[in-house]
């Protein structure tokens, strides 16, 4: 299995870091080697803020490299720009006008129905990433956050239909 | 063994629990923070320092008290520290003394990027670096091993990615026991060695003499340490690497032979002999400072260095990639993010508008309130070192024109004055300026910018409990500042404008503290508050010696 690599950016606050957590700790309950690194510090006051989650068989540098991005996940429509150099050719760019705002059963669970859309395209089990969720966040967001997941799998799931134009299991 | 996603600070954590440190101690600083942190939540004793050298101090201490000590520090932090660890490397230790130094090549968030490996060589102590999260929970058994062995200080040295990845650990121990080559915990207790600790001259002397042997046994023990491992490959290229690097390099000469260095001093000077020797072309991949291809120039070794543009920022792939092509053409511009700014409820804004409003010559120092300098305040004029505000701007009035003196302030917040403040402070009563000085200590009760550290200033311990408060009013009175008042410039920002002019007109020496919490750390400063007030009810006789309550 070759290494796949995500970047997930956002600005501070946004719950880039959580994400980026979760779908870390999924790699690792799948068997997978991950890696997973990013720059905090000043990017905590509201600045952009990128991490990179790679797993695999093996990962060698904890970084993707810059335009090797098989999948780029934006939490903030301004940064979307700014990142997109990050992502290769081909790749698959999910950005937060993916999650119709109206849905969201919260709006700090962006970060999560964005796994859940990101989760459509993995070679990782749902059931890791949803226990990667659960083991992220207090019980009393559970629930809340599920829903995220859910919503986000489903739209993105339309959109990849669309997009195809053929529609998914 | 079970599979754990750990930072590397995590692991370093994780492995000075396992191996029995008995003391951890550090003032925080991005990216060596988490590791305190993570090694008191393990259940690990840590507490911070008012600065790295006090750290480097009570961890040495420990060590000659024979207990296993650990001292964490970002590597500007070291510059503090190095007045200790320069004769500590004399003394020696009885038990383990692992000093961390974690380097930020590229300034993630520092104010310089001084390689550190610099100070390894300097002090004459032995280098220790992983590469990742397991490597740091491995190399750290090493080092205990090399400093017990040795008697000698370890400095363990990571950089900003080593200390922030995440990658799997898989931990050799369960829990704190003997390990192979270290052996049982050592029992704390003390011998006299005056000759051994005491550094006059006549003491001294035989000591530099002792470090030196010390070094010349590590250097050999290194050529055949596990730590320094050489990876055989395509003989047409080897390359000699160490930390993050060597795993950017691997990635990018995937068949490449590999020198892959833990013991960056002293090195492996023979094992790189022997390995350039059997290679067509043998090329340094070191972030930072070009360290080891010197060294190793210098010993006659024919290794290729890195052009002299990677000696700035972080290494990655695409680098590596480019060094090992010999390519010096200009690279890519990295994406211009979002700038990080004040937190839109920051007490600070208020100070920052009135600087820039009457046109302030601002000394300012680290912390959070340096985001001062980006629009749209554009407030601070110097910004150099821990705790230097306060001597610049000393400085600054003693030569400039009285108009232009009247109006320099120095602006520093409540842990960096604590943390090497209070001295300035000291100069400042000891040599006023003839137009007097005005120093702003922004108080907003945390280490902010390192993610809401205590300080003694805080009353509270690394784990939040309560312990003696230190009044920075009352240091400044004791001092000998004239006036000292304390004001809260959210609340009253036209009184705080008053304040400041009024005290920039008077040719006195001034402290404002401007005061009030950090609107990220108020929620859990309220919530230790109330729980420091439970334990005074439970023991009230006690907390009416321990607990000096401030003057909120």
């Amino acid at each position: 299995m070759s290494v796949t690599n995500v970047v997930l950016a956002g600005l501070g606050g946004q719950g880039v870091i959580k994400a980026s957590d979760i779908l870390a700790d999924a790699a690792l309950r799948a068997g997978l080697d991950v890696k997973k690194s990013e720059l905090h510090g000043m990017s905590q006051r509201g600045g952009s803020v990128t991490s990179d989650v790679r797993f695999g068989a093996r990962v060698l540098s904890p970084m993707v490299p810059r335009g090797e991005a098989d999948y780029l996940v934006v939490m903030a429509e301004s940064e979307v720009e700014v990142a997109r150099p990050l992502l290769r050719e081909g790749g698959v760019l999910l950005s937060p006008d993916l999650i119709p705002d109206a849905e969201l059963p919260n709006k700090r669970s962006l970060n999560v129905a964005l796994l859940g859309a990101l989760s459509l395209y993995l070679d990782l089990p749902t059931d890791a990433l949803l226990s990667a969720v659960e083991a992220a966040l207090p019980d009393r967001l559970h629930a809340v956050n599920e829903r995220a997941f859910e919503l986000g799998r489903r739209v993105a799931s339309a959109e990849a239909g669309a997009a195809t134009g053929r529609s998914h299991a | 063994m079970d599979r754990q996603l750990l930072s590397g600070d995590e692991a370093v954590a994780l492995a000075a629990l396992h191996v029995g440190v008995a003391l951890g101690t550090g003032y925080p600083g991005t990216p060596s923070t988490e590791i305190l942190e993570a090694f008191s939540e393990l259940g690990g004793r840590a507490q911070w320092a008012p600065n790295e050298k006090v750290a480097l101090e009570v961890g040495l201490g420990a060590a000659f008290g024979n207990a296993r000590a650990l001292v964490t520090m970002k590597h500007v932090g070291l510059n503090v520290a190095a007045d200790p660890l320069f004769t500590a490397a004399y003394t020696g230790v009885n038990a383990a003394l692992i000093v961390v130094t974690a380097d930020d090549p590229g300034m993630a968030s520092s104010q310089n990027e001084q390689d550190n490996r610099r100070y390894a060589v300097a002090a004459g102590l032995p280098m220790i670096e992983p590469s990742d999260s397991q490597e740091a929970y491995d190399f750290f058994f090493a080092a205990v091993e090399v400093s017990e062995r040795w008697k000698i200080p370890v400095l363990f040295r990571m950089t900003t990615r080593v200390c922030h990845s995440k990658s799997v650990v898989r931990a050799g121990l369960d829990g704190p026991a003997a390990a192979p080559g270290i052996g049982s915990f050592p029992v704390p207790h003390f011998e006299h060695d005056i000759a051994g600790r005491v550094m006059i001259p006549a003491n001294a002397r035989p000591a530099h003499r002792r470090l030196r042997a010390k070094l010349a046994e590590i250097a050999a023990w290194g050529e055949t340490s596990p730590l320094n491992r050489v990876e055989a490959g395509d003989r047409r290229l080897g390359i000699v690497a160490s930390g993050v690097a060597y795993l950017h390099a691997a990635e990018a000469a995937p068949g490449a032979g590999f020198l892959k260095i833990g013991l960056v001093n002293p090195l492996p000077v023979e094992l790189a002999r022997t390995f350039a020797a059997g290679v067509e072309r043998c090329v340094v991949v070191e972030e930072g400072d070009p360290v080891i291809a010197d060294s190793l120039r210098a010993a006659g070794i024919a290794v290729e260095s890195k052009p002299e543009m990677y000696r700035f920022g972080e290494l990655d792939v695409a680098r590596v990639s480019r060094i090992l092509a010999g390519d010096g053409s200009p690279e890519p511009a990295p994406a211009r993010g979002k700038p990080p700014e004040l937190c839109p409820a920051c007490p600070y804004h208020i100070v920052y508008a009135t600087l820039r409003k009457h046109d302030c010559i601002a000394a300012g120092d680290i912390g959070c309130y340096t985001l001062g300098v980006l629009p749209p305040y554009e407030a601070l004029d110097t910004c150099v070192a821990m705790g230097a505000s306060i001597g610049v701007g000393l400085g600054l009035r003693h030569v400039l024109p009285p108009d232009e003196a009247r109006r320099v302030v120095s602006v520093i917040g409540d842990s960096t004055f604590v943390h090497s403040g209070i001295s300035g402070l000291v100069e400042m009563a000891y040599n006023p300026p003839p137009t007097g000085h005005v120093v702003l200590i922004l108080d907003n009760g945390t280490t902010a910018m390192t993610g809401q550290q205590e300080h003694p200033g805080t009353g509270r311990t690394l784990d939040h409990g309560p312990t003696s408060k230190l009044s920075i009013e009352g240091v400044a009175s004791a001092i000998g500042i004239g006036s000292v008042t304390v004001i809260d410039p959210y609340a009253d920002p036209d009184g705080f404008e008053r304040l400041l002019l009024e005290r920039l007109a008077a040719s006195e020496l001034s402290v404002i503290v401007a005061r009030r919490p950090c609107v990220l750390a108020a929620a859990d400063i309220r919530k230790w508050e109330s729980q420091a007030a439970g334990l005074r009810a439970s023991a009230p006789e006690q907390a009416a010696a321990d607990l000096p309550m401030g003057d909120r």
